[in-house]
């Protein structure tokens, strides 16, 4: 019951105390706007090059940016409690690590999801890219998916937030790694073979494709296969990000670096 | 001559002060990167090699916009936040000759992203930019660099009551790559577009260092390219002073 307490309301009072992004003069330009104009910006560039269709961009840039949410709300579970000099006195709670970081990520998704589905419907309706009234539940589902699967890969990033100072540099740069890698703006049996295999492996690039292939006439059958593989590989970050988390909390406990700005 | 030295002084000092931030560092140089990257994996698929060479310049010079509209936002807040913004305010210097030369080396940063994206596009796509006239194109380099580091000066100062600007500095880096014809021609937008673009240096600026690097004549461009950046100056200036006005009269300098 604790755990279940530490995982519902902890995660939504550290969402609410440590980002700031709640407040609507970050928010709706962060979350809002940049991603409108991200989905712009590549659909225009591929009516340049005569590439992909308008479709094509905006259900890839709309699901690749619930990465600046995720990833970026995640690792701020670290390093806005050490902004803060808040994070020792978390980790000295007997809290049950699991469910005191699983709480944290739990209204990161949310707001991914919803990050997500808004640039979505907004890029479909500026861009006039039509998608049949019967795609947008499954989308909806596969775009939940996608956020909680790269909530994952924060978990792992929110990890290395307790050795790696400069977290935002951090967070920027997987951004830029899912923006090339994950088939969001090129898709993955377009690019290099090595480039595709890393992409294959990371979050959001299952998801993408499920969506587009959605978009495109599929049923949720259909797509199973791809919306199970990135359940299973945001499923496996998030392991490596709680294991993480727990060993470099051991190992900055030992060489007392846990409270270095 | 003593203004002369000043501009000089503030503009090396923070050369050398941006130039160790590994924040700042990761912005000029790998941040556009993954854009450029995306952008020439885009133009590749449709087998045009003037198509790569337009994105290969247009990538190069999308840095400079880039470093400007996200640290010259925060300019004065970042001042603010580590006490420095009331000795700027203090020193006898007008506070827009004061703020210039920061956002001037800050758009010089811009040069490493424009260099490290040329290089890129060279070393891992095979992009050869060919520049017909490097003394001109070098020219056009630092008119759309002056230019760009104007508007940021006009920005730090309009946003100075935004306590958050970073965020609002964020958001502009994509309508500037989109408009100002980077990656994306400008006869594929709207007119109404058009005109938005037009009224910004970059665009002119980067029409400049194409038609440089084409042969072309990019005087004109390169004129227009820095009276719109002295207009945005000329603006940004007389902003600056009633801004400060009013944050003496409200005491509100100081507050983070």
């Amino acid at each position: 019951m604790i755990s279940l307490r530490i995982f519902l309301v902890g995660g939504l009072i550290s969402f609410r105390a440590l980002f700031n992004w709640l407040s609507p003069w970050i928010y709706v330009p962060s979350m809002l706007v940049a991603p409108i104009f991200q989905i712009l910006l590549f659909a225009f560039v591929g009516r340049s090059a005569g590439v992909q269709s308008d479709g094509f961009f905006v259900i890839g840039n709309a699901v690749q940016y619930a990465a600046i949410p995720c990833l970026f709300a995640m690792a701020n579970t670290i390093a806005g409690e050490r902004w803060t000099q808040t994070l020792g006195i978390v980790l000295v709670t007997p809290a049950r690590r699991v469910p005191l970081f699983l709480g944290r990520s739990l209204p990161v998704v949310l707001n991914g999801f919803l990050v997500s589905m808004f640039s979505l419907v907004v890029g479909c309706l500026l861009l006039g890219v039509a998608v049949a009234g019967g795609a947008w539940l499954p989308i909806t589902l596969v775009v939940a998916v996608a956020a909680a699967s790269c909530t994952g890969l924060g978990l792992v990033t929110a990890a290395l937030g307790l050795r790696v100072r400069e977290t935002a540099v951090l967070s920027n740069v997987l951004f830029g790694v899912l923006l090339v890698f994950c088939g969001a703006n090129v898709p993955l049996s377009q690019l290099p073979g090595w480039m595709a295999t890393i992409g294959s492996w990371l979050p959001l690039s299952h998801a993408i494709t499920a969506a587009r292939e959605l978009a495109a006439g599929a049923s949720l059958a259909d797509v199973s296969g791809l919306v199970a593989r990135e359940i299973g590989i945001g499923a496996g970050y998030a392991v490596i990000g709680l294991v993480a988390l727990r060993l470099l909390e051991v190992e900055s406990r030992r060489r007392a670096t846990l409270e270095i700005q | 001559m003593r203004t002369l030295r000043m501009l000089v002084v503030t503009y090396w000092l923070h050369l050398k002060m941006l130039a160790t931030s590994a924040f700042d560092g990761v912005f000029q140089v790998v941040w556009p990167l993954f854009f450029a990257t995306t952008a020439f994996l885009v133009y590749r698929q449709s087998a045009d090699p003037d198509a790569l060479v337009y994105a290969g310049l247009g990538s190069a010079v999308m840095g400079i916009w880039s470093v400007i509209a996200t640290t010259a936002s925060s300019l004065l807040q970042r001042e603010r936040w580590i006490g420095t913004l009331e000795l700027l305010v203090a020193a006898p210097t007008r506070f827009a000759l004061v703020l210039v030369p920061i956002t001037t080396a800050m758009a010089s940063l811009g040069l490493y992203s424009l260099v490290a994206t040329l290089v890129w596009g060279r070393l891992l796509f095979g992009i050869s930019v060919p520049v017909a006239h490097p003394v001109v194109f070098v020219v056009a380099v630092a008119a759309a660099i002056l230019s760009i580091s104007l508007i940021g000066f006009l920005l730090s100062v309009v946003v100075v009551r935004y306590r958050t600007a970073w965020a609002l500095g964020n958001m502009l880096e994509y309508p500037g790559w989109l408009v100002c014809g980077f990656l994306v021609p400008l006869t594929l937008f709207p007119t109404w577009v058009t005109w938005i673009a037009y009224a910004l240096p970059p665009t002119w600026g980067m029409r400049a260092i194409r038609s440089a690097a084409a042969g072309g004549s990019p005087w004109f461009d390169i004129v227009v390219c820095l009276a719109l950046g002295l207009a945005y100056g000329v603006v940004g200036a007389l902003l600056s002073e009633t801004v400060l006005r009013s944050a003496r009269r409200h005491a509100t300098l100081a507050l983070t």
